[in-house]
């Protein structure tokens, strides 16, 4: 392998990127994943790509659009789910289709040439500009800044939120930070790493950890790990076999997921032992 | 003795078509142990959702610890009230230990940005001694029997050091003999506590030996209170179960 590539700025700035992407996409989704609600990765990711596409159509950031979207779709599927008129999937699936209607209409609407909003579909990690950087730098110190400042409120609320309403915790409030801070994650990354592919670095890496520990600090922690472990392993994969690298960096994420399922403590069965018979 | 710490008057909740309750006036006194009992239905746990507001009031007033919830923050009530509800189902995969889950009913209390201390972890501990499940400390919370979970449950309300307990069938669903041990313990916490204890159920064979006072729910109201002797009379209880034969196991035939 030819070293040299990490001397390029544009590697350095893809790494980077994959270093913070996969840092807050994956803390993003050990708490999605905890509450069982990882669909509302996927339609927020839906939203932001939609404010994006829209941003695209009518000449303003998609960045600004996709963040507007995203927050917009979080407001709607909480309280949607919360006063219990529609199931949490149920909610999240209409707003769902209905950003991926929306996405598929700015699509249509903008004229000429569509590489910028295909490029939103794939992601582009390898181009990424230094306002990205800085947006995901930032998003990404937000995040973790967040997880650890409120890590009590936040554990209370993921695991047992009824709980925590009844003992005085805020956990309305809590919750949609949780939404938002989903939100905010998405729409950020989403121009690195592809419309269509962010949820999967913000569900696989959760997923993968929630398989090995019921530590909720060890679980954010080798999320954490795997998800830049899947940025970097599918960056390297798309340099030596001239892959796209959204599709490798979820690829790599996947199959991290395999193994911590095949590793995974949580599904081995004590051995029973046939008694033995007198005879 | 005599303050009442616990006013409600003319309280209506609706549930969408649904009016669970239907004018329910009520009043407890500081340290009394009150069994709220009555059919599926009858608006029992709606009565205690309205003390902890965590239940929308449509109409009437509540008073609790000299706070008007509904109108003021919940949330600065809640820290006051400990509050226990039936088994529920916990997904034994969930990243939090038993330990974790009893600290919690420290939270409110500590409030943003306080992280608990020496001091909290040893409170904590000891409620788990004093219920039993010390040994389960580091186990994941969702791989505990119902029987088991809600004596954690009671722990984490100890933990909470709250004023008033609320009780909502803390025993369905779990196995008899774990039945008996909870409320052995539920009357142990109010005599050492003194607090004022609601304890709803509509199984009268786990109706709490320590009720002085019952109140019979139906329909969304309050259909008849008294002491508990008399209120425990077996034609009474026949017209409250709609013709079923419910007599209380420790009542005289």
């Amino acid at each position: 392998m030819d070293w040299t590539i990490f001397q390029h700025q544009y590697m350095q700035n893809a790494l980077l990127a994959g270093f913070c992407a996969g840092v807050t996409c994956a803390v993003v989704g050990v708490l999605v994943v905890t509450m069982h609600l990882s669909l509302l990765g996927v339609c927020i990711a839906h939203a932001a790509f939609a404010g994006a596409l829209m941003g695209v159509w009518l000449h303003f950031d998609p960045l600004l659009g996709a963040v507007v979207f995203s927050l917009f779709s979080a407001a709607l599927v909480g309280p949607l789910a919360d006063r219990g008129e529609l199931s949490p999937d149920s909610s999240i699936g209409i707003i769902f289709s209905l950003m991926l209607g929306l996405a598929f209409l700015f699509l249509g609407l903008t004229p000429g040439s569509r590489t910028e909003a295909l490029n939103l579909f794939w992601g582009s990690i390898l181009t990424v500009t230094r306002q990205d950087l800085v947006f995901l730098l930032a998003t990404a110190a937000l995040v973790v800044g967040l997880v650890v400042l409120f890590y009590k409120e936040i554990q209370a609320v993921i695991c047992h939120r009824q709980v925590a309403l009844a003992v005085g915790i805020p956990a309305t409030l809590v919750f949609y930070g949780l939404l938002f801070a989903t939100g905010v994650t998405i729409a950020v990354s989403m121009r690195s790493i592809g419309g269509l592919l962010i949820y999967s670095l913000i569900l696989n890496p959760a997923a993968a950890a929630f398989q090995l520990t019921y530590s909720l600090k060890r679980m954010l922690a080798l999320a954490a790990l795997f998800g830049v472990l899947s940025c970097w392993v599918g960056l390297a994969a798309s340099y030596l076999w001239d892959l796209p690298a959204g599709a490798s960096i979820v690829i790599s994420s996947a199959v991290v997921f395999g193994f911590a399922t095949l590793c995974s403590p949580k599904r081995k069965v004590k051995q029973w032992v046939k008694p033995r018979t007198a005879n | 003795m005599d303050e009442a710490v616990i006013r409600i008057e003319d309280a209506v909740v609706s549930y969408r078509e649904d009016v669970a309750l239907q004018g329910v006036s009520l009043s407890v006194r500081r340290g009394e142990f009150i069994g709220i009992i009555g059919p599926n239905g009858a608006g029992k746990t709606t009565i205690l959702t309205v003390i902890n507001a965590m239940g929308r009031l449509e109409h009437g007033h509540v008073h609790v610890l000299g706070i008007e919830p509904h109108r003021a923050d919940g949330h600065r009530l809640r820290k006051r009230i400990g509050y226990v509800a039936q088994v529920e189902t916990i997904d034994p995969r969930l990243p939090i230990s038993v330990r974790e889950t009893v600290m919690v009913g420290c939270y409110g209390r500590l409030g943003w940005f306080r992280r608990p201390g020496k001091a909290h972890w040893a409170r904590v501990d000891e409620a788990l001694e004093l219920v039993g499940v010390a040994h389960l400390a580091r186990r994941p919370i969702g791989h505990l029997s119902g029987g088991e979970y809600q004596r954690v449950a009671i722990a984490r309300i100890l933990v909470q050091q709250p004023e008033v307990f609320l009780f909502d069938e803390p025993t369905a669903s779990i196995d008899p003999q774990a039945q008996r041990d909870i409320l052995d313990l539920i009357q142990r916490i109010h005599r050492q506590y003194g607090a004022t204890t609601l304890y709803v159920t509509h199984d009268l064979a786990t109706l709490p030996e320590a009720c002085q006072r019952l109140i019979l729910m139906k329909n969304g109201r309050v259909w008849r209170e008294g002491p508990r002797d008399a209120m425990l009379d077996k034609i009474l209880l026949k017209e409250l179960y709609n013709g079923l034969d419910r007599a209380y196991p420790g009542a005289g035939t």
